[in-house]
């Protein structure tokens, strides 16, 4: 499709405007999106992603009936609502005390990731350790079977069969 | 350490060298950690927050970091002493304005800084020249092992490390890249390299700016997602994938200017040396905007080979504090981009200054630079 406005270059980016009721389509160039002044946000500030994920998401009642709303972490004496200003936990144990509203968010938040597959800490008990261990190597198979690197997911398959005797 | 010691120079990682320095002048890697056994600032009295400040002060300082290091305590010092602090990349803004004891463990050579009591309890960074992201990456990992033998972080196997704001969740690392895009910039397409971030998952911010404007053409690009990925694997994809593609883009644009548009590099060129050779009032914002097109030129004919008329002028520019009188350099410009910035120029002058003071000062010092006597 070419540019509404150039009619030369290829329309990559295509406007919806609805305005009372009105419905009107616009196919622009880049450089005549640029000239018009329109520029996509690229950048969106934490605080307006967070509460912005958090408001999309269905509230408790919705999804289990009972409520995370009125929820009070009993070692930081925080809640829901004070998160949902501040876009900042109170403690640690919040992750575990209001697992159940923070998960969707922190997997939007992480491209889907839910699972730490990074560095650890010399402190972690062995079992823990080989634990995730284990399961970095099978993220890291999933990535190498989809980047189509056979080599790579044979060698990581054996790593784990042996991990796992 | 004083602060003035820092202030009459740049810093290391901002003197031009490193590889691929021409369009990446830096690479910062910054984890964030918690104590195990605290509450998250936010619900963190200043009594706990004193108890902290002191453990991970005496622990940084008690390291052997392969440099001197310094403490400064951030709340007890002086705002032109945080602005310049902010203004080296040492601390961030929101350690610099915040509230509560906190304070600052900073190598001398300024490739090291711990935050304590940021927006979590620790914010390690290493930064380093051009690009050296692994480099970065390696040493702050060792440095984040000898902390973790003295303290316990706050982890969890299922999470990671965890942290005051779930977006940091995980491996807490945030590998950020200091870019120059100015041809990008000139030839209309950095929409272009703003919407190819974005798909990578990427966040952009523009620098020396006030608030995300790029005035210098100068942008952080920085990983978003830390839970789910290893640190090699964001390591490794700045490296193998991103900063090459973003080179490429740069430099095509910067061969287009050259073959398509030379009137404009020209124009740009020539404009940005007759203003700074001539103004005697500057704002930071204009001479950032202009420094950074004779950036662009000096580079243009250092890497590309290109000597137009104004390129051949610009380099032919040699002032006092050029390490070769003959030409200008690429530090020259660098040390302007950071010594006319507002704390700067007033920690060197020895005493605060109004704005019509700091601008007569600023295009003094950038005229003496560009060689010009009067």
């Amino acid at each position: 499709m070419q540019c509404q406005i150039c009619n030369k270059n290829e329309a990559t980016i295509h406007l919806t405007e609805i305005i009372d009721g009105v419905r009107s389509e616009m196919h622009l160039c880049e450089i005549c999106a640029q000239e018009q002044g329109i520029a996509i946000k690229t950048t969106i500030p934490v605080n307006e992603l967070l509460s912005n994920l958090l408001a999309v998401q269905p509230t408790d009642e919705e999804l289990s009936g009972h409520s995370d709303k009125d929820l009070i972490c009993p070692h930081c004496g925080f809640t829901l609502e004070q998160f949902r200003k501040e876009a900042l936990l109170g403690c640690p144990y919040d992750y575990e005390v209001f697992e159940k509203s923070l998960l969707p968010l922190i997997e939007r938040a992480h491209n889907g990731g839910t699972t730490h597959c990074g560095k650890l800490p010399s402190r972690v008990p062995r079992d823990a350790k080989r634990q995730i261990e284990l399961l970095n190597l099978r993220h890291q198979l999933e990535t190498a079977v989809q980047g189509e690197d056979y080599e790579m997911a044979a060698k990581l398959r054996d790593k784990i069969n042996q991990m796992e005797k | 350490m004083k602060l003035t010691d820092l202030s009459s120079d740049i810093n290391e990682w901002f003197d031009g060298s490193g590889p691929l320095s021409d369009i990446v002048i830096s690479s910062r890697v910054r984890l964030a950690r918690n104590l195990a056994g605290y509450k998250f600032l936010t619900r963190c009295s200043n009594t706990d927050k004193s108890e902290i400040l002191k453990k991970l002060k005496d622990i940084l300082l008690s390291l052997d970091l392969g440099d001197k290091v310094f403490y400064i305590s951030i709340d007890k010092s002086s705002a032109l002493d945080r602005h310049l602090l902010v203004e080296r990349h040492l601390i961030s803004r929101s350690h610099a304005f915040g509230k509560g004891p906190r304070g600052a463990v900073i190598a001398e050579r300024e490739f090291f800084t711990a935050m304590i009591n940021e927006e979590d309890h620790l914010r390690l960074q290493v930064l380093k020249a051009g690009c050296q992201i692994s480099s970065c990456a390696k040493q702050i990992n060792k440095i984040d092992d000898m902390i973790e033998q003295k303290v316990e972080y706050a982890f969890s196997p299922r999470y990671g490390y965890l942290t005051a704001c779930p977006t940091n969740l995980g491996t807490g690392i945030r590998v950020s890249v200091m870019l120059h895009l100015p041809a990008l910039k000139m030839t209309g397409q950095i929409e272009k390299f703003f919407n190819a971030a974005r798909d990578m998952g990427l966040a952009v911010r523009g620098l020396f700016g006030e608030g995300t404007e790029a005035v210098s053409d100068l942008y952080q690009l920085s990983n978003q997602v830390t839970l789910g990925i290893s640190e090699d694997s964001v390591v490794t994809a700045f490296e193998k994938t991103i900063i090459p593609e973003v080179v490429e883009y740069e430099n095509a644009a910067r061969n287009q200017l050259l073959s398509r548009q030379s009137d404009v590099l020209e124009d740009k060129i020539s404009r940005a040396m007759a203003l700074l050779q001539n103004a005697r009032l500057i704002s930071s914002q204009e001479a950032l905007f202009l420094l950074s097109h004779l950036r662009l030129g000096l580079n243009l004919h250092k890497h590309q080979g290109a000597s137009t008329p104004a390129i051949k002028r610009l380099c032919a520019l040699g002032g006092s504090d050029t390490d070769d009188k003959s030409s200008l350099s690429i530090r020259t410009i660098n040390r302007l981009f950071m010594l006319t910035l507002p704390a700067h120029l007033q920690l060197n002058y020895g005493k605060p200054l109004d704005a019509t003071h700091r601008d007569a000062l600023r295009a003094q010092i950038i005229r003496s630079a560009l060689g010009q006597t009067s």
